[in-house]
């Protein structure tokens, strides 16, 4: 009853590298936007601001939908990856990635951006005028100082990731072994007579699951936060 | 050498100063909102004038007409901040050396173990800065500006944050920067106290233009007759050197050129040369020379000029020797002294006017 089957360990398996990969391929990006909308002004900020939530206000299924019409193999965007660079998204688990990266990418952009607002502009100011150019301020001052949000917006986007439905299902389908992850796996155990019990083992491990990212990233923002001495002033 | 001539707008403030002031401390001296940390901003390429240009030792760091601005990690200029602003993160250890590793080994003049010394900062190098008390964090911030090897050292209101136990700590190490490691300085403050004890040449400052530019004594001796607060402050410096000290009843003898002052017991050393404020509230006027009176410095002096100030004050300046004394007194004792250019009398200026603030090493 406690040991899990070989198909259970594969949704697991399959959902941890969707989620890791999400967060891990979106993060550089996120940074690079959050400190854009943090530090930076330029015309259409606005609109780069409201178009990077758009995920978190709308349906799902319309991002899945966007993603299958772009990413799509004859997408004007998937075409384009698939003959220069033979990567390809439709229904393949790195479909899944790009669908858990663009869902939890506000959700980063976001912690990422609020921490970096709060790192006092002086202190890169100072580090200006000791003789670091613009990129090693940014890589010794602001990113150590906006750690604690790094990390809070990776480990959201990742639980955010872990739990993506909508999108994943409309762009890559519900293939098992290769797009079929937790999420999709219970919902496929719901429909079939019988299946609640699987269904329940699966809901109980992605409880699990979700409790761990939480813990440990309550755990990473404090060891970060103690690391850089409390008061950031 | 520093010559400055910006002008620039920062919405309703107007900064247009020009002034060229060549000393081993700049003082630039004005009350907050009057443009002292705007020029320092423009010095270090924080802030980018509309006009102008800005040399420091004959390199161009600013000229908006040859459109030369040298970004600010290029400049080499140490900027030590009001409130410290140590990065928290790292230790005392890589805060000094941040700016020490971004410089060519050749380029490397001021060392790291002579920084660590002269600012006493051995058995710190291991804390965070969030345990460092206020005056720790300012010699931190001191020895991280200086080891990014600087032509030049800014200081804004550095002691601002400080108690004034540890604002003359940090005077005191200023002073042995200044005279071990020759580096030129400009402090910013707006009090006279701190001014008349470190800087040589002042630029006094108001509403964004510059109202004067001088050799300290002189300046500061014209704030007296200002109608505004500092001139409680204000009052004429005096080169000194110490002749003699009184180890029994603790006092310390200092020649100028017009004669001796007895002051409390400094630490220096007999040859020394130490510049003594005479505030011109502390300096009375007698006709005669008097007899059995507590005062024990008592000087013979030529009125130069009155000037009468509102509130029924007059300001006296009195030739010295070959120094100059302001003294504020009364418009009522000046009418009863009969006081009038070429008169010649006695100031008075009791010892204990003199403090550690006021007295320091030139």
């Amino acid at each position: 009853m406690t040991e899990l089957s070989a198909d259970e360990v594969g949704i697991l398996a399959l959902s941890l590298r969707v989620a890791i990969v999400s967060v891990v391929c979106s993060l550089p990006f996120a940074i690079l936007v959050a400190y854009g909308l943090a530090r930076a002004s330029f015309p259409g900020k606005t609109l780069v601001d409201a178009f990077v939530h758009l995920p978190l206000v709308l349906p799902p299924v319309v991002v899945g939908f966007a993603l299958l019409v772009l990413f799509g193999k004859r997408g004007p965007v998937g075409g384009f990856l698939d003959e220069w660079f033979g990567i390809v998204f439709a229904f393949r688990w790195t479909g899944a990635a790009l669908a858990s990266a663009l869902m939890g990418f506000p959700l980063m952009v976001r912690a990422i951006r609020l921490s970096i607002e709060a790192v006092d502009r002086r202190l890169e100011t100072a580090a200006r005028t000791l003789g670091g150019s613009r990129l090693w301020v940014f890589t010794t001052i602001t990113l150590p100082l906006a750690l604690p949000g790094i990390v809070t917006g990776t480990l959201l986007s990742f639980a955010r990731g872990l739990g993506e439905f909508g999108a994943t299902i409309t762009f890559v389908s519900n293939i098992p072994g290769e797009t079929q992850t937790l999420p999709l796996a219970i919902y496929t155990f719901t429909q079939v007579p019988g299946g609640d019990p699987q269904a329940l083992r699966l809901s109980i491990i992605a409880v699990l699951l979700s409790l761990v990212a939480l813990a440990a990233s309550e755990w990473l923002t404090r060891r970060s936060a103690h690391r850089q001495g409390h008061d950031r002033r | 050498m520093i010559d400055v001539d910006i002008e620039q707008r920062l919405g309703d403030f107007h900064l247009d100063v020009s002034f060229a002031a060549e000393a081993p401390i700049v003082g630039l001296f004005g009350r907050s909102g009057s443009g002292k940390t705007s020029i320092v901003n423009a010095i270090a390429g924080i802030a980018t004038p509309e006009r102008g240009r800005i040399l420091i030792n004959d390199a161009v760091l600013f000229d908006a007409e040859r459109r030369i601005d040298v970004p600010p990690q290029s400049r080499r200029v140490g900027y030590v901040f009001q409130d410290g602003l140590l990065f928290p993160h790292m230790d005392v250890h890589a805060n000094l050396t941040y700016g020490q590793r971004l410089r060519d080994a050749r380029d490397r003049l001021i060392d790291e173990t002579r920084v660590v010394e002269l600012l006493g900062l051995g058995g710190l190098l291991q804390r965070k800065p969030r345990t460092l008390s206020g005056g720790e964090k300012q010699r931190v911030a001191i020895g991280r500006a200086l080891l990014a090897q600087p032509r030049i050292l800014l200081m804004d209101e550095p002691l601002a944050a400080l108690d004034s136990a540890r604002k003359s700590e940090i005077l005191d190490y200023i002073e042995r920067l200044r005279d071990e490691l020759a580096i030129p300085i400009v402090y910013v403050s707006h009090s006279v106290a701190e001014m008349t004890r470190l800087a040589d040449a002042v630029v006094v400052l108001s509403e964004g233009k510059c109202l004067a530019v001088g050799a300290v004594d002189e300046v500061i001796g014209r704030l007296a007759s200002e109608p505004e607060p500092d001139r409680d402050d204000a009052g004429s410096v005096l080169d000194t050197h110490v002749t003699a000290h009184d180890t029994a009843e603790d006092l310390t003898t200092l020649a100028f050129d017009g004669g001796e002052l007895l002051v409390p017991r400094l630490d220096a050393a007999i040859g020394d040369r130490v510049r003594a404020t005479v505030r011109a509230r502390d300096v009375s006027l007698a006709l005669a020379r008097p007899a059995d009176v507590s005062i024990l410095n008592i000087l013979a002096a030529t009125v130069v000029s009155i000037e009468e100030l509102p509130g029924a004050l007059v300001v006296v300046r009195l030739a010295v020797g070959g120094s100059t004394v302001v003294a504020r007194i009364t418009a009522r004792s000046s009418r009863q002294l009969g006081i009038r250019a070429g008169l010649e009398l006695h100031a008075m200026i009791k010892a204990v006017s003199f403090d550690r603030r006021s007295v320091g090493y030139a």
